[in-house]
């Protein structure tokens, strides 16, 4: 018995060492061909980047627009939006329904924080009567149509104010188009009372036309960074918008 | 004679360890005696409000956006739409003036309080099981919400699926109304679960096929069911290949529940939405009962995966190039994902099932696991509808399965288109 069980005894601590080995290079091959993954917000939300961009700095299709640097409080908004059913996408709709304000939160947050150049404005491609009506609403409003300006809500840098109004400068001509359209139709909505839904039904198609066009020849102030406050008391009521920010009743 | 003996044999035992289900050893319609028991006890309500997660109730009741419990969700079926009613006590147009009986008819007869017969796409098919003293602790709960007034929106069903007589006719043949009856031979965690997998969770109306007239399979067996118009595959609870869970260790079972993530992988899609309205909010009893009873299902493995055909060298390598390019950044060379954050692809049996709707849907639209209080900062997949061509899609899905060790078959171009649509 005890015989036959040398040798046995004697193989067993070199099945042991070669068993760890195995196991050793087993998980080494593991540990070279597992991808490296940081356990950080940015890799959580590559859901998103994959349409908007690399960090959020818009996508080169010309559609997704930019989310880097745009207000914590207007991005989150529009997660809102997007998840209950005020704004249709049916993509950012199936994608967001399982997560939670809190989580929602962060992630806008994320991107709001991101610093990262523009690029080059577009090229214009409208005729220069066009772009000067663009510029004339912008900046201008129409009063004739009840349309204010741009620039009474969205600052004159066209940057935005912190935390919810998003800047215009730099968005793509098609994405302008679509949402005032959107607006127009009733197929975007935001929380009540719905401003911009108020503007965009006063205006024309040609009207939305033209501020696409001149909005997006516009260059990006440097930095782009949203207002912390805005230049004017706001004397538009937005659901979303701080009350803070609002001029006084008898100031409307 | 004998069928009585039993019955009331099985009431001795199981009314001894379960006094829960022992209302319905009695006539199931006989403890509230028509009386309206007011929403006072709030420990009723709070057994409703529970009750209420377990069904899921909101989930249908509510429009995204809008008013929680005020209805007008629409529910897109073969037949057309139909759309969920308010359940606020609103006198005119909620259920103010229902009582705890009408609420019972509804609940376990499919019936209106004016006597109409209700669609069941509100699933009286499973609700049906649920005993008496649930459906009073319900009620409860919901004369306890803050009225809405929020007019119901009409159905939108072609004929005849629009008419009283057709949904006669269906009743007639699927429809059967009977409280949970405990299986005196199981233990009481297992008829615990059976009575929720099988009664308020309705778990069969996705997680079996429905036939020509929607009506579900087979229920109980839980054998998996493409989701008519919504085009998810709610897989089999019984098959290995697909969601059986007989040889997971329980806690597995219990975490997916209650997280939407498990060591054996994630919850996407509809159900995802269930985890989160539903079933993270259960109990840890409940949850190991609901476990129990899933894992004891029969075991069904008659769905042998078709071997895949080996494809030609050109097109494996350009398959290989696609998954190289996009996905092997998070799920790894060999699909061997990022334990705890990317799920492995080889081995995935989500991704090698059929009809290959989820992978598709999943490539297609991206996704995230649900934000519950165990897995509040889910990491999210991205969509590739917007990068990828449906003949890239076709061929980079194909690559993972039937690659390390998978062998399902491939899925075409026309596969991909079909899913594509319901992202529009």
């Amino acid at each position: 018995m005890s015989k036959s069980s040398t040798p046995s005894s004697r193989w067993l601590p070199s099945l042991a060492a070669r068993a760890a080995l195995a196991v050793l290079s087993l998980s080494t091959a593991i540990a070279e061909a597992a991808p490296i993954v940081e356990d950080s917000i940015a890799q959580r939300v590559q859901a998103c980047t994959g349409c908007h961009g690399a960090e959020g700095r818009a996508a080169a299709d010309g559609y997704y627009p930019r989310i880097a640097g745009k207000p914590a409080g207007y991005l989150h908004n529009q997660l809102l939006n997007f998840r209950d059913g005020r704004r249709q996408y049916p993509l950012m709709s199936e994608l967001l329904q399982p997560l939670s304000d809190d989580y929602l939160l962060e992630i806008a947050r994320h991107f709001s924080t991101l610093e990262l150049p523009y690029p080059a404005p577009a090229r214009p491609a409208a005729p220069q009567a066009v772009l000067a009506r663009g510029e004339q609403l912008v900046r201008k409003g129409d009063d004739s149509k009840k349309i204010p300006a741009c620039t009474g809500c969205h600052g004159d840098r066209l940057t935005g104010v912190a935390p919810a109004i998003p800047g215009l400068a730099g968005l793509p001509r098609d994405y302008v188009a679509a949402q005032l359209s959107g607006w127009k139709s009733g197929i975007r909505h935001a929380d009540a009372p719905d401003c911009m839904a108020q503007i965009a039904q006063r205006m024309a198609p040609d009207d939305i036309n033209a501020v696409a066009h001149w909005l997006s020849v516009q260059a990006v102030p440097a930095g782009g960074k949203p207002a912390l406050a805005p230049d004017r008391p706001l004397t538009i009521r937005c659901g979303g918008v701080p009350a803070t920010q609002m001029a006084p009743e008898g100031a409307r | 004679m004998k069928r009585g003996l039993f019955a009331l044999l099985a009431a001795a035992i199981i009314g001894a360890v379960l006094y829960i289900f022992l209302p319905a050893a009695h006539d199931p319609g006989s403890t509230a005696a028509g009386a309206d028991r007011t929403a006072a006890d709030a420990g009723l309500v709070a057994r409703g409000e529970y009750l209420a997660r377990a069904g899921n109730c909101m989930g249908c009741h509510s429009e995204r956006g809008g008013k929680p419990w005020a209805g007008g969700r629409a529910i897109d079926t073969s037949f057309g739409t139909v759309y969920t009613s308010n359940l606020t006590p609103d006198p005119r147009t909620g259920l103010g003036q229902w009582t705890a009986d009408d609420f019972w008819n509804a609940l376990h007869e499919g019936r209106s309080r004016d006597g109409h017969l209700l669609y069941p796409a509100f699933p009286y098919t499973s609700y049906t099981r649920v005993t008496r003293e649930d459906a009073d602790a319900l009620w409860a709960y919901l004369r306890s919400l803050p009225a809405v007034e929020q007019a119901n929106r009409p159905h939108a069903l072609r004929f005849p699926y629009d008419t009283q007589a057709a949904l006669a006719a269906w009743r007639a043949l699927y429809f059967k109304a009977g409280v949970f009856e405990p299986d005196a031979t199981k233990p009481a965690d297992w008829n615990r679960g059976a009575y929720l997998v099988q009664g308020l969770g309705h778990c069969s109306a996705c997680h079996a096929s429905r036939n020509a007239f929607g009506a579900s399979e087979d229920a109980d067996r839980l054998a998996g069911g493409l989701m008519p118009v919504q085009n998810w595959y709610a897989p089999s609870l019984t098959s290995a290949h697909e969601a059986g869970v007989a040889g997971w260790p329980r806690e597995d079972v219990v975490a997916l529940l209650r997280d939407g993530t498990s060591a054996r992988g994630s919850v996407v899609g509809p159900m995802a939405e269930v985890v989160l309205g539903s079933t993270q909010h259960l109990s840890a009893a409940d949850l190991d009962a609901m476990a129990v009873y899933l894992q004891s299902l029969p075991v069904t493995d008659d769905l042998a995966l078709e071997a895949a055909a080996p494809q030609d060298e050109d097109v494996r390598a350009r398959a290989a190039r696609l998954y190289a390019d996009h996905c092997s950044d998070c799920h790894g060379e060999h699909g061997e994902g990022v334990k705890g954050i990317y799920p492995a692809l080889a081995g995935n049996r989500t991704v090698t099932m059929n009809p290959p709707a989820n992978p598709l849907r999943i490539v297609l639209g991206g996704g995230f696991a649900p934000a519950t209080a165990g897995n509040p900062r889910p990491f999210g997949m991205p969509p590739f509808a917007t990068r990828l061509s449906d003949e890239e899609i076709a061929l980079v899905v194909s690559h993972i399965r039937s690659s390390w060790g998978n062998a399902a078959t491939p899925v075409s171009t026309l596969d991909v288109q079909r899913y594509r649509g319901n992202l529009r």
